[in-house]
């Protein structure tokens, strides 16, 4: 792996006091300061959750158009249910990629651990294993099936790795026998999983 | 050790004046080399320094799906590059079958412009074995 720099680990005291240091040291050379990093956190630690992507598909499932929009800019799409990716110093890309009867998404970052944090929240410790990141690349349908989603042999499975700048969110096909579901209703049926991809909503 | 990215283009000159990107390959001045549906073959170079074209797609061939802008390429970024090339990012499509030698999935791996070089032309004596 070239690039691990995303890792878990359980001993967390001593890299929050290199964190820390790190810190001092940016704020010494007047590169950030702390209100701004501050700031920052607070709006990954407020607003950083599953609940904001399942707001999306649920949108999606109940207005054509913003489906349409959505997947096609999804930058552009996502102030329509007052949320953005600039969530960080900058704002970056987002993919939103549609689930059909006859396709299934699944998200991974081989090289480290990218992931839409601002929209999903902080990834599940299983997403940046090297088993899940090594594993879904190559026999996604095996891994799927693990975590309890067994597809149809006639279901194609696309994994989008998220090796540059890009973050990827899949939008779950909407279930059936729910017409008579308010969009709030709609949300609470989507998962952190779906929205990965290693569940079916 | 491979030398690093031996064919991208030369940097643009600076622009009279200045201006967007002038001098700094920051954007304007890039060209995308690839469009969706093109052929591409992933540079199969393993440099010393970081960089992010994933091991396993590294001598595959691809295609171009979508062209989703510019940013600066991580190699020279690591490197502490004062002004790191800044080009066209691709998503690039694999045929499962292509990385791996089986598996019917496809797996899309985000690109720069620097890993990447047109796939040599299929003969048709062997594109069954190639696609």
């Amino acid at each position: 792996m070239s690039d691990g720099h995303h890792g878990s680990g359980s001993a967390n005291a001593p890299i929050a006091a290199r964190v820390r240091r790190f810190e001092e040291r940016l704020s010494a050379a007047g590169l950030v300061d702390d209100a701004e990093l501050d700031a920052i956190l607070d709006r990954f630690l407020a607003g950083a959750s599953p609940l904001n992507g399942a707001r999306i598909v649920a949108r999606a499932w109940t207005d054509a158009g913003f489906r349409d929009r959505l997947l096609a800019d999804a930058n552009a799409a996502l102030p329509e249910v007052g949320l953005s990716m600039r969530s960080g110093l900058q704002e970056q890309r987002l993919k939103v990629v549609a689930n059909t009867a006859a396709r299934h998404n699944v998200i991974v970052c081989t090289l480290c651990s990218c992931y839409p944090i601002g929209l999903l929240g902080p990834s599940p410790s299983w997403y940046k294993s090297e088993a899940y990141r090594s594993r879904v690349v190559r026999d996604p349908r095996a891994v799927l099936a693990e975590f309890g989603l067994r597809l149809p042999p006639e279901v194609d499975i696309t994994v989008w790795d998220s090796s540059a700048e890009s973050r990827y969110m899949v939008l779950p096909v909407r279930p059936a026998g729910t017409n008579d579901l308010t969009e709030a209703e709609l949300a609470g049926l989507v998962t952190r999983e779906g929205l990965i991809g290693t569940a079916a909503r | 050790m491979a030398r690093l990215m031996p064919s991208r283009p030369a940097r643009p000159a600076t622009a009279p004046g200045g201006g967007p990107g002038a001098g700094t390959g920051t954007g304007a001045d890039i060209v995308a080399l690839f469009v969706p549906g093109d052929r591409v073959i992933t540079r199969a170079y393993d440099p010393d320094h970081h960089t992010r074209v994933p091991r396993y797609v590294r001598g595959h061939v691809g295609e171009v799906v979508e062209v989703q802008g510019t940013w600066p390429l991580p190699d020279d970024r690591a490197q502490g590059a004062a002004a790191p090339w800044v080009e066209p990012v691709y998503t690039v499509r694999f045929a499962a079958a292509e990385l791996w030698g089986t598996g019917d999935h496809e797996v899309t791996v985000d690109l720069w412009q620097s890993y990447l070089a047109p796939a040599p032309p299929v003969r048709a004596d062997t594109e069954e074995h190639l696609s």
